[in-house]
């Protein structure tokens, strides 16, 4: 479904963040991509959506991301930005939801129904008509999650969807991915999100993939992890926390 | 709690007023658009000295207040930074034109004084309808009438996120203030020597901010023109509001009532 082929990136010339990585995502796989900060695991999501332009190429459903073809890109892609302030343009949550399904065609009453689905399916129809910057921390981060399902995205990209909240939230956020079928890649530094919400986990490290393998094993690897400056989820690492 | 923070609060205030549901909140954004533009441009266009005709236009802020059940005193408290700068435009005029046009007593009273009494009616009345509408009406209601007013829609947008975000503007500068007022203790405000930095790093956040949230509207399929779900026609009531207002706007501006009852009395 999504296969990167030995594509590089730099941002500055002769210091490239990526350099020849490759790997293949199937449909359904839930997969997070780890790295230390500046490994490149924002690069490859940017990559993806066609934000960013490197050598090699990116296949979604056998389409190459270029410029020609990242609306049908970003309509299969849906993003879900790590600062919910920056999702949540518009002023009320219900014309945020409607906002992608209207520019892609639907008409206003079919979004808002689309809206009204997506708001029940995740619990939070509550928050329909509440204003954006009137919302808690937790609810904004589900209400950009609904966002994005409303365009109805077969592949869900995550940036630290869990960072800052508290853990009641981060729990629901966590029990809300794993509800999700979409294909998913989740990019954290919490590996224990990691743990619950996928199967495989592509480690980025040195502008390469380090590692690639189930979930289980490269999050139980303290050489590998310690390696590149990550550490073992908490319930691993016998920590009391 | 600090100045930012305070900000934040009357905006969220605006929001609750603007959510109510009262007769006025009940029209169109779209009619009451309408008639605040109209009330301005008439209230502005009586003659420098023309105090009493500018005093009768007061009757539709009055009645508006009236009906919505939002106290006059909330306007003056919300608007308590821009009063100054009404009395300002006008401060000169005292100083400028010292005929006498009438002598209270000893007193003479000059034009110059009518005139900025007649500058800060004019003033106080057009930011009253303005809060008026705020008031009344939501934001994005305000926006997709002046979209259907045909107001390029560059232009709305800019409005609608300048909203939006204002809060989260706020908000960062309420984390900086704080920032900054931890590490100098005693301080009474930002220092100037720190202005530049305090606003550059305001301005490189809010860049970073802005090319997230672009990101975020293209990959939504943003194409130049937002969403707007609120109605933004106008039904019967509406055109009633519409007609009725501009009727008694314009009778307002046309005959001079306190002089014809001055007459009466004369």
């Amino acid at each position: 479904m999504i296969e990167f082929r030995n594509v590089s990136f730099a941002y500055e010339k002769n210091r490239p963040v990526l350099s020849g990585i490759s790997f293949h995502i199937d449909e359904g796989e839930n997969v997070g991509l780890i790295g230390a900060n500046g490994a490149g695991k924002s690069t490859v999501m940017k990559l993806l959506l066609g934000f960013l332009q490197g050598e090699g190429e990116i296949l979604v459903h056998d389409i190459p991301v270029c410029k020609d073809t990242l609306a049908e890109i970003r309509k299969i892609c849906g993003f879900v930005l790590q600062n919910s302030d920056d999702q949540m343009f518009m002023p009320t949550v219900l014309e945020d939801l409607m906002f992608g399904p209207v520019n892609y065609g639907m008409t206003k009453q079919q979004a808002e129904r689309k809206a009204d689905e997506v708001l029940a399916g995740l619990d939070i129809a509550y928050l329909k008509n509440r204003y954006n910057h009137r919302i808690s921390g937790g609810e904004k981060r589900m209400a950009a999650v609904a966002s994005v399902l409303a365009m109805e995205p077969e592949v869900l990209l995550m940036d630290e969807p869990t960072a800052a909240l508290d853990p009641y939230n981060r729990r629901m956020i966590i029990n809300t991915i794993r509800k999700l079928p979409q294909t998913k890649i989740i990019t954290s530094h919490d590996l224990d999100m990691i743990l619950d919400t996928c199967t495989r986990v592509i480690l980025i490290g040195g502008g390469t993939v380090a590692a690639d393998g189930p979930a289980e094993e490269i999050l139980t690897n303290k050489k590998l992890l310690e390696a590149h400056r990550l550490e073992l989820p908490l319930r691993f690492s016998g920590s009391s926390i | 709690m600090n100045r930012a923070e305070n900000a934040l609060y009357e905006l969220n205030e605006m929001d609750e007023l603007a959510n109510g549901n009262s007769p006025v909140h009940r029209f169109s954004a779209l009619a009451k658009l309408l008639v605040t533009v109209i009330y301005i441009a008439v209230t502005m266009s009586f003659d420098r000295y023309d105090l009493s005709g500018v005093l009768m236009m007061a009757v539709y802020p009055y009645v508006l207040f009236q009906l919505s059940g939002i106290p006059f005193r909330t306007c003056i408290y919300k608007m308590r930074y821009i009063i100054p700068l009404i009395a300002f435009v006008g401060i000169f005029n005292p100083l400028l034109d010292r005929t006498a046009f009438v002598t209270i007593g000893r007193v003479p009273l000059s034009y110059g004084w009518l005139s900025f009494a007649v500058l800060f009616a004019k003033g106080m009345l057009a930011i009253s309808a303005s809060f008026l509408l705020a008031a009344t009406t939501r934001i994005d209601a305000v926006c997709a009438a002046l979209r259907k007013l045909r107001m390029p829609a560059e232009i709305v947008t800019v409005i609608l996120l300048m909203y939006r975000y204002v809060s989260v503007l706020v908000e960062e500068v309420g984390v900086m203030s704080n920032a900054y007022h931890l590490r100098a203790p005693g301080q009474k405000g930002i220092h100037y020597s720190a202005w530049g930095s305090f606003l550059g790093q305001l301005l490189l956040r809010s860049m970073d901010r802005a090319q997230e949230l672009y990101a975020s509207m293209l990959l939504r399929g943003y194409h130049g023109e937002f969403l707007y779900t609120a109605e933004a026609g106008m039904a019967g009531r509406d055109w009633m509001y519409l007609l009725t207002w501009t009727a008694v706007i314009a009778l307002l501006r046309s005959v001079p009532v306190i002089q014809i009852i001055g007459n009466l009395f004369m």
